[in-house]
């Protein structure tokens, strides 16, 4: 592994602790009467915003109520940013390939079981409306947006990534390039480099 | 040139003709009096917010309006001194003890005089004071939250006008007695015999500096005067307070002829600096005074009473230099200080000049005891002695005068009906502008402090008749907004008023909307009664009482079904609104209720008693459309007869 790539690698995981101190996602919803906006923070162990009036809104159309309590993802997900960083560091000190690509690999596979775990939770409230709420969603599902915006009734609700999804989004993107650098450019690179040493 | 000679000849002709119909009617020509801009100087666009809050007193309404200019658009009715069915102010357990008074629950007062808290003699928008002139009282009201937090009696008090003045970090509010009674030994004594035995009283009530809670300091011992208005000094004259008074005549009936006959009363200089030196080295007399200290606590959402049984009193004959009268021509009403401190500006009701008086002028004739005699001990300086300058024919009636800071003061004209704008030194009358119709106070944001912003004046004026589409003969009082931004004043707007504005104070947007309460948390609620979960709520039975523990939240009451209350017994419904979303008040009113109703704002506990006369179903509702479901927010108690034995059940949903 090069000195660089091992230097960038550093620098992801480093850039990832951020994440631990900002909020992942931002949930923002505008709608006529809240020209102010309403919005919610996932962070990595907690939500933060306008949760309990969120909540609030949603129990008209039989939503559950928010609460932190709910999500058991609060109490480890910092564990796991926290295992991807130190061994993200351990990798480029040790400079193995192979090890950094085992780690690329985990990284992905962890980042996508988040994405898809956020996708579930969205799904079970979306999907489990009182039915004897005041008012019936046609079909009886709404799920809010993974990333994107959508309109339910007065309102236009958003999700995107905030500041530490985007540190993940920017950490993983330098991995990535760094993968492929290592894993497929360097290989033909060096293959040029001998070239002309046996012919 | 044959054009301008037609031209000339017609507006002698338009001239002719209407002085012609002026003099055959018998009647003014009504002008247009706004320049053509006026209409965009006031239009404040949807959305878009107001450079400065006006606070303007209530006068016989008790109240506060609260406008935004320059639109001169009413933002609220604050409650302080009347009782305010619209929001339950004294009529919930937890606001009743706010009207609390020595006389009983007083449900209604006279409020004239607001005043802004003060940092560095410059209004700093904490706090709003004003006065009540008929039960002696002086109110606090938090800018945070709107409410009005405080009511404190005034003791040996026969009324309160020249009040809720500030010193210039708000150390102290004063009070002034508007009508002298007997305050020593024996009460009950012939009126005949004022001269004797009635006296009036100056109160300084501190305030502390970061609660802003008031108590009386110190009261001063003074003749028998009516005590009119006042300011506190500032710059040079820090640590002076002038107030005001007429009826130096001292008679005890129609005063209208009677007090009017001294072709001079008085400015009274209190050395406020020494009277607390004095209070400190022990001068003052232990005196007997029940009064009533009401406080409001924001977090508990209630109020208490407190009886307090004695002041501190200052006797002049006991406290040499505190205080001085300065001679002022006919009834002076306003007692207004410069923002340099300098000039302390009187206006003589009945006076035809405005006499302004120099505090350095002062300071050397008390040093060279300038004296023309003395009453009840306090000397009286020489008029010529301490006059700084007159203002020769300003006008008819010169009642207040207000300050821009650039050297020109503003004096309202009753009689004549004007604003008169003169150059202070000079004393020349620079500009002038009618008010519709015989106005009282002026007001210029800051006008009265360190720091005016001068760009409007609002005129508070006494007599409406057809400034606006007649409503039958009560008729809404009348103000005008004037741009005073230029050389010459400018009429730019007209508006009807809450009650009857005695006076006002503006201040620049900013200083209040930055520490805007929206909700109360519910977490920081410690009403005995909240109850801040569903989980929670509940009805318990305490003998003949039932406690009802309700929730409201859209769109529903936790319970909205009670049973088992029967009649004889007394219902508390202890309501708590479980909302922390932005302006999402609920209300609570229950059929037959004798007490208003409930208006409970995100966060906030309140209490309705209910007391059932007979056997029946009594539906209560959410008042406050609170939601699409609002309709929808009701229950029923039900009250069964006397004797029966219905066992306690609350639920919702069930």
């Amino acid at each position: 592994m090069k000195k660089r790539s091992a230097v960038l690698i550093a620098l992801a995981s480093l850039l990832m602790i951020g994440s631990l101190y900002v909020p992942l996602w931002d949930i923002i919803l505008e709608a006529p009467q809240y020209p102010e906006g309403l919005s919610m923070q996932i962070w990595l162990s907690k939500l933060s915003g306008d949760v309990g009036t969120i909540s609030g809104l949603n129990h008209y159309i039989g939503m559950k109520a928010i609460s932190e309590e709910m999500f058991p993802e609060f109490g480890y997900m910092k564990y796991i940013v926290i295992g991807i960083i130190v061994s993200g560091l351990i990798v480029s000190a040790l400079r193995k390939k192979w090890l950094f690509a085992a780690w690329f690999v985990a990284f992905l596979i962890i980042s996508a079981l988040g994405v898809y775990d956020f996708y579930l939770w969205e799904y079970d409230y979306g999907h489990n409306l009182d039915p004897r709420a005041a008012i019936k969603i046609p079909g009886m599902t709404y799920q809010p947006p993974l990333i994107g915006c959508q309109e339910l009734l007065n309102f236009y609700a958003c999700s995107f990534p905030s500041t530490g999804g985007w540190l993940i989004v920017v950490a993983g993107t330098t991995s990535f390039l760094v993968f492929v650098d290592e894993l497929f450019l360097s290989k033909k690179k060096r293959e040029n480099k001998y070239k002309p040493v046996s012919s | 040139m044959k054009n301008l000679i037609s031209n000339k000849f017609s507006i002698a002709l338009l001239l002719v003709a209407s002085v012609l119909l002026a003099s055959c009617g018998g009647k003014r020509e009504k002008k247009e009096v706004t320049s053509g801009d006026a209409a965009s100087k006031v239009y404040v666009a949807p959305g878009k917010l107001d450079e400065y809050y006006e606070f303007m007193s209530g006068g016989f309404s008790g109240q506060i309006g609260v406008y935004g200019l320059p639109s001169c658009r009413l933002l609220k009715v604050i409650p302080v001194f009347a009782v305010n069915a619209e929001n339950g102010w004294g009529f919930t357990e937890e606001t009743k003890p706010m009207l609390q008074s020595t006389h009983g629950f007083v449900p209604w007062d006279d409020s004239h005089h607001p005043e802004l808290s003060m940092t560095d003699g410059s209004p700093d928008g904490r706090w709003l004071f004003i006065n009540s002139n008929n039960t002696p009282r002086i109110a606090r009201i938090n800018l945070s939250t709107f409410r009005t937090e405080e009511i404190l009696e005034i003791p040996n008090s026969g009324g309160n006008h020249s009040s809720p003045f500030a010193t210039e970090n708000t150390e102290y509010v004063v009070a002034g007695t508007r009508f002298s009674i007997p305050i020593e030994g024996n009460k009950d004594v012939p009126i005949s015999s004022y001269k004797e035995n009635f006296k009036g009283t100056i109160t300084f009530v501190k305030v502390d500096k970061d609660k802003g809670d008031m108590d009386v300091a110190f009261q001063i011992m003074m003749p028998g005067f009516d005590f009119d208005l006042s300011h506190c000094g500032k710059g040079p004259s820090t640590g002076w307070f002038f107030f005001s008074c007429y009826n130096s005549e001292r008679a005890h009936t129609l005063l209208e002829a009677n007090a009017s006959q001294n072709d001079k009363d008085f400015i009274v200089a209190v050395n406020w600096k020494l009277a607390e030196k004095y209070l400190a080295e022990g001068k003052a007399k232990d005196f007997p005074g029940e009064y009533y200290s009401n406080r409001y606590d924001d977090n508990k959402h209630m109020a208490t009473s407190t009886i307090r049984r004695s002041t501190k009193m200052l006797y002049p004959k006991d406290c040499p230099d505190m205080i001085y009268l300065m001679p002022c021509p006919k009834s002076p009403h306003g007692a207004d200080v410069d923002p340099t401190g300098e000039y302390i500006v009187g206006g003589g009701k009945l006076s035809t000049v405005i006499p302004v008086f120099s505090f350095t002028k002062m300071q050397a004739a008390i040093a060279a005891k300038d004296f023309i005699g003395e009453v009840d001990g306090l000397p009286i300086l020489k008029y010529e002695s301490v006059i700084g300058g007159e203002v020769q024919k300003p006008g008819l009636g010169p009642l207040h005068t207000e300050f821009d800071g650039k050297g020109y003061a503003y004096t309202s004209m009753f009689v004549s009906s004007e604003v008169v704008k003169w150059k202070l030194g000079t004393w020349e009358v620079v500009d002038r502008i009618p008010t519709y119709y015989s106005i009282g106070h002026l007001s210029i944001p800051g006008g009265d402090s360190k720091t005016p912003w001068p760009k409007y004046l609002v005129a508070m004026n006494k007599i409406t008749k057809d400034r606006y589409l007649l409503t039958g003969p009560e008729l809404n009082q009348s103000a005008q907004l004037i741009d005073i931004s230029g050389e010459k004043m400018k009429l730019l707007n007209d508006f009807p008023t809450v009650g009857e504005p005695h006076y006002a104070q503006g201040i620049p947007a900013d200083l209040v909307m930055k520490h805007q309460v929206k909700v109360f948390k519910l977490e920081d609620n410690t009403h005995p009664y909240a109850c801040k979960s569903e989980k929670d709520a509940r009805v318990e039975r305490k003998g003949k009482a039932i406690h009802v523990y309700m929730t409201s939240i859209r769109s529903h009451f936790y319970p909205d079904n009670i049973e088992g209350v029967v009649v004889g017994d007394t219902v508390f419904f202890h309501v708590t609104n479980l909302e922390q979303d932005w302006d999402t008040p609920h209300g609570f009113a229950i059929k037959g209720s004798t007490n208003a109703e409930l208006l409970l704002m995100p966060g906030e506990t309140a209490t309705l008693k209910f007391i059932p006369k007979t056997s029946d179903i009594y539906p209560f509702y959410c008042t406050d459309f609170c939601s699409a479901l609002h309709q929808e927010m009701q229950g029923y108690l039900r009250v069964s007869p006397a004797n029966s034995k219905v066992p306690i059940t609350f639920s919702t949903g069930k």
